[in-house]
């Protein structure tokens, strides 16, 4: 999947996600949902819709895991 | 372009831990716990607020019990409930920022009083309290703050006030002190009340960082596992069912008037430890015989009240002047104003394993009760003496008695309180324990070190024993 990286996006650890969902429900733009693929770990992790993100970082803070995602917000011009 | 990542900040980078871990930087905690949203808070809060290396985490016993695997600063992990205690510790012997995060088990129930005085006394820490209505770690037993009606573990019926009791009220509890800086309860629910449990945290830590006293932050916190909730509907269960019981507010806020706890500065030098520890009464070194010197064991007991401790120590205080390995194990509880106590002591050349003394070579035994207790214990071969007050004494085969009129002996030779003296004089004179009699006559002077009038009427008393047993003893 194709991640528009002039804009803010999430970048997803994806073996470290345990797919509880808090994220895809916090997401106010609903750009994250869990994905149908399984990580090392056997959970379904979270995947990014690749593009609507506008690093609100709500995401973030939901996640109970330190480092199953972090936010990259491009400078600004 | 440069960029910003807003990520995680002053957690470790990976958490080892026992065993294969198939991802090195996932923590512990089950899927949609609130542990992990609270420790990237408290994480990003020291690193913003470049504390980490001022910081001690105390974690408690509960689900957070590895939270040393995670933040990146000092971590004591302590038993359960105590973390308050600790805290203090730490807080008065060293300059340090404390932290103590506890769960409800650990801070409301066993840990409760603790939490109390900690917060009563205005100590200066953080403590962050998760609230999640549940023993988790051990499985989803009712805590103190099970809500009503909530089925857990052991209320499967829910928790009915009639023999249950009702939630407890952590934040409203302290707010009734007078000491703490701040109080607040927030929620790690939905991002709304993330931010605001952000800031909470930012504010204790703050109040730390300028040295201003007790906060306390309360963190409604979802456990999916144990209430048997997705990660969503566990949200829900904070908002709709545990803000009912436990409002999300802020109940005091005193950091803009209050002013930094003083607290006196810690003397750790080898110095004042002695004094403290009366170390510093150590007998100086008297020359010993050690070509030919026998470690041996001695077993003294009596009333309370009859120097039946402090006869020990006189003796643990000989053996250290002669140079010896000693131990001084003293063991009374509720006699020692009445009863009987008794303390074993051991001297040797060598280091000592056990002060455990199960078969003495010496057993003084000042009253009859300890007497009939100790004597079969006693090595074939060994003494007993024993307070000729006492009468007629059946000894075991292969046992030496003597029958010392100690209490007879004490008063004559000028202090009834001195019986103790005396068995010391007597143990010298039979030469049980192989000692020098410098070294004796240093532990007295030690002994009495504080009360230095003392010294010379036990000097006294010592000569006056060793010249009974030599007219009186065979």
């Amino acid at each position: 999947m194709d991640i528009d990286k002039t804009k803010p996006y999430p970048l997803i650890n994806s073996l470290e996600c345990k797919s509880c969902g808090r994220c895809v429900a916090a997401c106010p733009k609903q750009v994250l949902q869990i994905g149908s693929e399984l990580n090392e770990r056997g959970y379904r992790y979270v995947v990014y819709a690749g593009t609507g993100c506008v690093g609100c970082g709500t995401c973030f803070y939901t996640c109970p895991e330190p480092y199953a995602l972090e936010i990259h917000i491009p400078a600004k011009g | 372009m440069t960029e910003k990542v807003l990520c995680t900040k002053g957690i470790y980078k990976e958490f080892p831990r026992k065993g294969p871990n198939a991802a090195p930087s996932a923590t512990h905690y089950c899927p949609g716990c609130g542990h992990g949203i609270l420790h990237k808070l408290i994480g990003e809060a020291m690193a913003e607020l470049e504390i980490q290396d001022d910081t001690v985490m105390i974690s408690p016993v509960g689900c957070a019990v590895f939270a040393y695997y995670y933040f990146d600063c000092g971590n004591i992990q302590v038993a359960h409930g105590r973390a308050p205690a600790v805290a203090t510790g730490v807080s008065r012997a060293t300059d340090k920022i404390v932290i103590s995060y506890q769960g409800d088990g650990d801070l409301a129930s066993i840990g409760l009083n603790e939490t109390l005085q900690a917060a009563n006394r205005g100590e200066k820490m953080a403590v962050f309290f998760i609230n999640n209505t549940v023993y988790g770690m051990t499985g989803g037993q009712m805590a103190p703050t099970t809500l009503i009606g909530e089925k857990t573990m052991t209320s499967p019926d829910g928790r009915d006030p009639l023999t249950q009791g009702y939630p407890l009220h952590m934040c409203e509890l302290i707010n009734s002190l007078k000491a703490p800086v701040f109080i607040e309860r927030v929620a790690l629910s939905d991002p709304a009340h993330i931010r605001g449990a952000r800031k909470a945290v930012r504010k204790a830590l703050e109040i730390q960082k300028a040295g201003l006293g007790y906060a306390f932050v309360e963190v409604l916190s979802p456990c999916p596992t144990n209430l048997g909730k997705a990660a969503i509907s566990s949200n829900d269960f904070i908002n709709n069912e545990m803000a009912q019981e436990f409002p999300i507010q802020n109940f005091r806020d005193r950091s803009a008037e209050a002013t930094p706890v003083p607290r006196a500065k810690s003397d750790f030098s080898k110095a004042s430890l002695d004094t403290l520890f009366d170390l510093d009464s150590i007998p100086a070194h008297v020359p010993c015989d050690e070509a030919n010197f026998k470690g041996s064991q001695v077993k003294i007991s009596g009333f309370g009240g009859q120097g039946v401790l402090s006869l020990g120590v006189m003796l643990t205080q000989a053996a250290q002047a002669a140079g010896k390995k000693v131990s001084w194990y003293p063991s009374y509880g509720p006699e020692q104003r009445g009863g009987t106590s008794n303390c074993s002591v051991t001297i040797s050349s060598e280091a000592i394993g056990s002060p455990v003394v199960y078969h003495p070579d010496l057993l003084v035994a000042m009253n009859r009760p300890s007497l009939e207790k100790f004597k079969n214990d006693v090595k074939p071969g060994g003494t007993i003496m024993y307070d000729a007050i006492m009468g007629e004494v059946e000894m075991p085969a292969g046992v030496r008695g003597i029958a010392v009129p100690a209490q007879e002996l004490a008063v004559k030779a000028g202090s009834a309180k001195a019986a103790n003296t005396i068995m010391f004089g007597v143990m010298l004179e039979l030469g049980i324990t192989h000692l020098p009699a410098e070294a004796f006559a240093k532990a007295l002077a030690a002994n009495f070190s504080k009360k230095p009038k003392l010294i010379p009427l036990n000097q006294e008393i010592l000569e006056f024993a060793r010249k009974w047993v030599r007219e009186t003893v065979k």
